[in-house]
């Protein structure tokens, strides 16, 4: 039988037409079953070294929950975004994905930048947050939850252990945005309470890579250690520069941002050894419980996987927080998870008890100041159950239900 | 004293550094007037080969940075010559367009292949002290390559027959063509040689500031200021606007942060350009080379 071209593409585009609306049809039928999480991180760009620990990390949990069960019965649909460390696809995916994706939690953003661009969209769209890093702190936002370190927790720890061992002069280099600027102002409020002195404050953009005139100057006014807040790829060349220079060894850092993207893994150790770190996971912390989820991490990602951050953990631990408020809920409702989570969450998690503050949706959590030495975080001291000082001393979700605003600390 | 020793090599090494950003660009637009927008990629393709070779097929830092990266950039190049841009001269919008479609391609084809995190490795030299202060062995080593490639470059144009052929084709095409010189294979070495002393600029630069596809983005408008603030003249021009450029960056950096002394660069870039629209080597130095 002879077919004309226009029957045959009469023919084609009704085939392709109807598969098209039955495959529709299934997958439909299927999302009806399925609780929606929206992972929105950096997966390319400077900040990757950050977002895939943190997408592997939500990836497990959403994976150990559905195999042992679900969550209320229901499989969990764990959907990401790569932002490509670009804050106009943070705000572009965080609409796309509560409005098309209607999940009943969205956990995203790595910088703080990245999270003021997340928090008012998903505020507008009713559609419930959690930021799962350690960041500056002040943020007040009932639809908000917090699972990371703030400075009251960290900083606060760290700062005085470094000048009772180095000395009272500290100069601090920070990446050049809302994070490394309030930090800093952390850090020499509490340099000032342990009776130390800041020397002086320098502001990198996260793509500046010379710091040739800053290790120059750094060396000029002499201090007795320095502070970096630096963050990101391109910053990594500062430690590189930092060896090249002969300084390391000979002028100690502290950080509460090394680390967090692996940098003690893609450095060579004689460009790190020495540098302190305050945060509320280390891959090396005893206890049977983290010794464990390595062990299981390991088995799903394999035994040569990198090393899990903190922001990982972190990720991790605020999964594990809202699944247990939907547990506590017996619902994905927004409203009735909220108040599950305000009822007063407590989870054992591998860095030790995590527990949510109803007054400031910030968690009170274990920190551990450790020594980074040949690739890896040594333990020096912990300090369990912080609780978010600096965040309560500004906000109070009992009395202001609805503010949703990042107050910055007055000093 | 002893600041101002460690200030000025800073100095001399971000001139080193814009000399080395800018190098193979003013050999392309300097002797074909060719605007190569891929200049920033092949710089990173340098990076790549030289991280590459080192880290994972164990080749010696030096001979992957000084021999291994521009040899694969200058073959590319070579490449890239034949296939594109030869098609397209005396078009400068059209091979403008074209080799910036080659850098959209190479970036992502190195985003395919390598990744989109930062590699790097670490500076092979030793620190050195003057006094009680520290300086990076490695500016003392980018300063050295530096004058390497003008001394060595300035030797070609001067003393060797190519470099002769090369400087006749760049004056006059047809006169040279008519004397015996082959212009279409002048043509197609002396991109091929830009593209290796791009190759050798990323590789050089590898240490200092890491490699990843993107990083030719931050390269390329700094060589393009310094090439045409310089001028008509392939090493002098570049010399003098690197001098210029780098001495009032670094010197601005030192007083404040690194974001006031790209501020001051572009600063004096524009009242260089407002005040000698011809590049320096337009109005000084006319008949340098």
């Amino acid at each position: 039988m002879t077919s004309s071209r226009r029957q045959f593409l009469g023919t084609a585009a009704s085939t392709a037409f109807a598969s098209a609306l039955s495959l529709r049809g299934l997958d439909a039928f299927a999302a009806e079953d399925k609780i929606k999480v929206v992972g929105i991180y950096d997966l390319s760009g400077g900040l990757d070294i950050y977002g895939k620990p943190v997408v592997d990390a939500l990836r497990f949990a959403a994976e150990e929950i559905n195999q042992k069960g679900g969550l209320l019965g229901r499989q969990i649909d764990f959907i990401h975004y790569d932002a490509q460390s670009n804050m106009q696809l943070y705000a572009q995916f965080a609409q796309q994905a509560a409005l098309k994706n209607k999940p009943a939690v969205v956990m995203a953003g790595i910088t703080s930048a990245s999270r003021e661009v997340v928090r008012p969209v998903l505020d507008r769209y009713k559609t419930l947050y959690f930021y799962n890093n350690q960041y500056e702190g002040g943020v007040c936002d009932g639809n908000y939850f917090a699972a990371g370190v703030t400075p009251a927790q960290t900083v606060q720890k760290l700062v005085p252990h470094a000048i009772r061992k180095w000395g009272k002069k500290v100069y601090i280099v920070a990446a050049d945005y809302n994070y490394g600027q309030i930090v800093s102002s952390w850090v020499k409020k509490y340099a000032a309470e342990a009776g130390g002195q800041t020397l002086a404050v320098e502001f990198f953009p996260l793509d500046v890579t010379n710091f040739g005139a800053t290790i120059s100057k750094i060396q000029a006014a002499k201090p007795d250690f320095v502070w970096s807040a630096l963050v990101g790829g391109a910053h990594m060349s500062f430690y590189r520069q930092w060896k090249a220079a002969n300084m390391a060894g000979k002028l100690p850092i502290a950080s509460t941002t090394f680390a967090g993207g692996n940098e003690h893994i893609v450095l060579s150790p004689e460009e790190c050894n020495g540098i302190l770190i305050c945060q509320n996971y280390l891959q090396e912390l005893p206890g049977a419980a983290n010794q464990d989820f390595v062990a299981r991490f390991h088995k799903r990602y394999g035994a040569d996987y990198p090393y899990i951050t903190e922001l990982a953990m972190g990720a991790y631990q605020g999964f594990m927080l809202w699944a247990e408020g939907v547990r506590r809920a017996q619902s994905i409702d927004r409203v009735k998870v909220i108040a599950a989570l305000e009822s007063g969450v407590v989870i054992d998690a591998p860095s030790g008890k995590v527990g949510i503050d109803p007054v400031t949706h910030h968690c009170t959590l274990d920190v551990h100041i450790a020594e980074v030495r040949d690739r890896k975080l040594n333990l020096v001291e912990s300090f369990p159950q912080q609780p978010p000082a600096d965040t309560a001393a500004v906000c109070d979700l009992r009395k202001n239900p609805n503010d949703a605003k990042q107050y910055t600390i007055k000093f | 004293m002893d600041l101002a020793a460690i200030f000025s090599i800073e100095v001399v090494g971000a001139i080193a550094t814009l000399v080395l950003m800018s190098i193979g660009l003013a050999v392309v637009f300097g002797m074909m007037k060719i605007i190569n927008l891929a200049h920033g990629e092949f710089m990173m393709l340098g990076g790549y080969v030289a991280i590459l070779a080192t880290n994972r097929f164990g080749v010696p830092i030096w001979l992957s940075m000084l021999v291994l990266a521009p040899l694969v950039t200058g073959l590319f190049g070579v490449l890239v010559e034949r296939l594109l841009v030869r098609h397209l001269y005396g078009r400068m919008i059209d091979t403008m367009l074209a080799t910036w479609g080659l850098s959209l391609a190479l970036v992502g084809i190195a985003t395919m292949v390598f990744g989109n995190t930062t590699v790097g490795i670490s500076s092979p030299l030793p620190g050195f002290a003057i006094g009680r202060f520290q300086g990076s062995g490695y500016t003392l080593f980018v300063i050295a390559v530096a004058v390497a490639v003008l001394a060595g470059l300035w030797l070609l144009f001067r003393f060797t027959d190519l470099g002769l052929c090369a400087r006749a084709s760049m004056q006059n095409a047809a006169m040279a063509a008519a004397l015996g010189a082959n212009p279409g294979r002048i043509y197609t070495l002396t991109f091929g040689f830009g593209a290796a002393l791009s190759g050798l600029g990323g590789a050089v630069l590898a240490p200092v500031s890491g490699v990843i596809p993107t990083i030719g983005a931050s390269y390329i408008a700094k060589a393009f200021i310094t090439v045409i603030g310089g001028g008509s003249a392939v090493i002098t021009g570049n010399l003098a606007a690197s001098g210029l450029f780098g001495a009032v960056s670094q010197a601005v950096t030192f007083a404040t942060t690194p974001v006031f002394g790209e501020v001051a660069l572009l600063v004096a870039a524009v009242l260089l350009i407002r005040l000698l629209p011809q590049g320096i080597t337009g109005r000084f130095f006319k008949k340098s080379i």
